[in-house]
């Protein structure tokens, strides 16, 4: 697998090579555990940075008759406004800032990494997993804090014969249980495994060029060409895994509104 | 993990410590400290600052749209109404020019009768003018007719019998015969 | 014989079970596609339960992987 062309070929064929936290400034040690601001940081305040610029520059007009960018800013707000409307319901629309920030955060952080160079903040399973622990936490709070105990219903739905309402009620917590371990890993897997195929196949180019000369060249069009074609799918995979993570969100904060159903 | 950095080789050289990125336990921290303070105040600026603009651009044109549509409607009815008072005019117009031609027709139909009275009025006395002027006539020729056929009888007679007949037996002959 | 082995053999195997995940996935968006097909007009309401019932089924493909990645990085 190793060309013998490039130096320090790890770096650059190494498809896990790019996943790497690099650390810009050290905060030194709290209780053991380093605190630095790291590349991921970085790309977490870009990411806030140009969501919030992007919201303010294109509502910046407040144009009766919107322009492209206030298009592009009124369309993610009814996207998604009508994706939380339908999953709770009006009474839902009070998480609203808090699904709005889920679904752009994602959505710029999984763009960023499409670009070729940048990191990927949301392919490490830190970030995803206290993301959907933020999620999981509130759902259970804000049950418990709106129905009290009739939160449990949730666990027992409806119209079940009373002989396998046991079992049910086991399955019902288990799935309540994984929730946020599929939630996160789902988010989490996606982008890292479409980081690491993309990665793997434009590794063959190089490899192939180093390796096999003027040949190695011709045939270097097929990686090239799955590349391009991969960077499309993992484009629209960005995107749709921001947007499964927030429908999911909708989806089980609904729970916390309306249990038992 | 420490075990396996050593022996999953060619994935180990990419790290520092050869442990796959994102398991690697000693960033958690930092990450999870950036994360919660980047998370913390996206949320904040957008709750706060961009979504309510947001919501006030799409409620600021959704109040007007609706304020345009009442005055769509107001001035639709408001034309809807004139044109039906344009048209009652219209219909009352219509009655008046009707009932007015009614009378005029009528008028004109009275003096037509009138005249036409009037005129057959005096046909009618200059006929019986005519027919008294016609009786008068025959009458008075009538009695001429009987002296003739006095003087015309006692004429023949004489000339039958050669001698002249008493008038008033030739009279009391004639007026036999005519009557 | 060396642990390790035993240890991409075990990788391997958890990736197994993505197939079926596999399967699943594409026989929910296949009714999806067929439903849709039938009846137009309701697709686009049913497109959050599509979403849902996708989420859930892949969530087992990520469990093998998860199972996988472990093997490979974590143990």
């Amino acid at each position: 697998m190793k060309s013998n062309g490039l130096k320090e070929d790890a770096s650059d064929m190494d498809p896990i090579h790019q996943f790497e936290i690099k650390k810009i400034v050290s905060f030194g040690h709290i209780g053991g555990v380093e605190i630095a601001f790291t590349n991921s940081a970085a790309f977490m305040f870009g990411a806030v940075a140009l969501i919030v610029g992007g919201l303010m520059l294109a509502t910046a007009g407040r144009a009766l008759v919107p322009g492209r960018f206030q298009s592009v800013a009124e369309i993610t707000y009814e996207f998604v406004a009508d994706m939380l409307r339908q999953c709770t319901g009006e009474a839902g629309m009070r998480f609203f800032p808090l699904v709005f920030t889920l679904f752009s955060f994602i959505l710029v952080l999984n763009l960023f990494g499409m670009i070729p160079g940048l990191f990927t903040v949301t392919s490490h399973i830190i970030v995803t997993v206290a993301l959907a622990l933020l999620v999981f936490v509130t759902v259970i709070g804000y049950g418990f804090w709106k129905n009290g105990l009739r939160f449990f219903k949730l666990f027992a739905p409806s119209g079940i014969p009373i002989y396998i309402l046991p079992l049910v009620v086991l399955i019902e917590i288990i799935s309540f249980l994984s929730r946020p371990l599929s939630h996160s890993v789902r988010l989490f897997a996606n982008m890292l495994a479409g980081h690491i195929t993309l990665k793997v196949f434009a590794g063959f180019i190089g490899m192939l060029a180093t390796g096999l000369g003027v040949f190695g060249f011709v045939v270097g069009i097929l990686p090239l060409s799955m590349t391009v074609a991969l960077t499309a799918l993992e484009l629209l995979v960005a995107f749709l895994q921001a947007y499964v993570f927030t429908m999911l969100t909708c989806i089980y904060l609904n729970d916390a509104l309306h249990p038992g159903h | 993990m420490a075990t396996a950095t050593g022996q999953t080789g060619t994935v180990a050289h990419g790290g520092p410590k050869g442990v796959f990125p994102p398991f690697n336990k000693d960033t958690f921290g930092s990450q999870l400290l950036w994360l919660a303070i980047a998370f913390a105040a996206l949320y904040l600026l957008l709750a706060r600052v961009a979504l309510p603009r947001l919501a006030a651009i799409l409620e600021v044109r959704r109040g007007r749209i609706d304020d345009d549509i009442a005055q769509a409607g107001k001035l639709k009815s408001e034309s809807e109404a004139a044109i039906e008072s344009y048209q009652k005019a219209l219909a009352e117009a219509r009655a008046k020019a009707q009932a007015l031609a009614a009378a005029m027709r009528q008028e004109l139909m009275a003096a037509a009768e009138q005249r036409k009275k009037q005129l057959e009025g005096g046909l009618a006395a200059k006929l019986a003018e005519a027919e008294r002027k016609i009786e008068a006539t025959k009458s008075a020729a009538m009695a001429h007719v009987r002296g003739i056929a006095v003087d015309t009888a006692g004429a023949i007679v004489e000339e039958l019998v050669g001698k002249a007949p008493g008038k008033a037996a030739v009279e009391r002959a004639v007026d036999a015969a005519l009557h | 014989m060396d642990p390790v082995i035993g240890k991409y053999i075990g990788a391997g195997l958890a990736c197994i079970g993505m197939g079926g995940a596999g399967v699943g996935v594409g026989n929910i968006f296949a009714h999806y596609l067929a439903a849709a097909l039938r009846n137009p007009s309701a697709a686009d309401g049913q497109f959050a339960r599509l979403i849902f019932g996708f989420a859930v089924t892949e969530a087992l493909a990520i469990f093998s992987l998860l199972i996988a990645l472990l093997l490979l990085f974590a143990v």
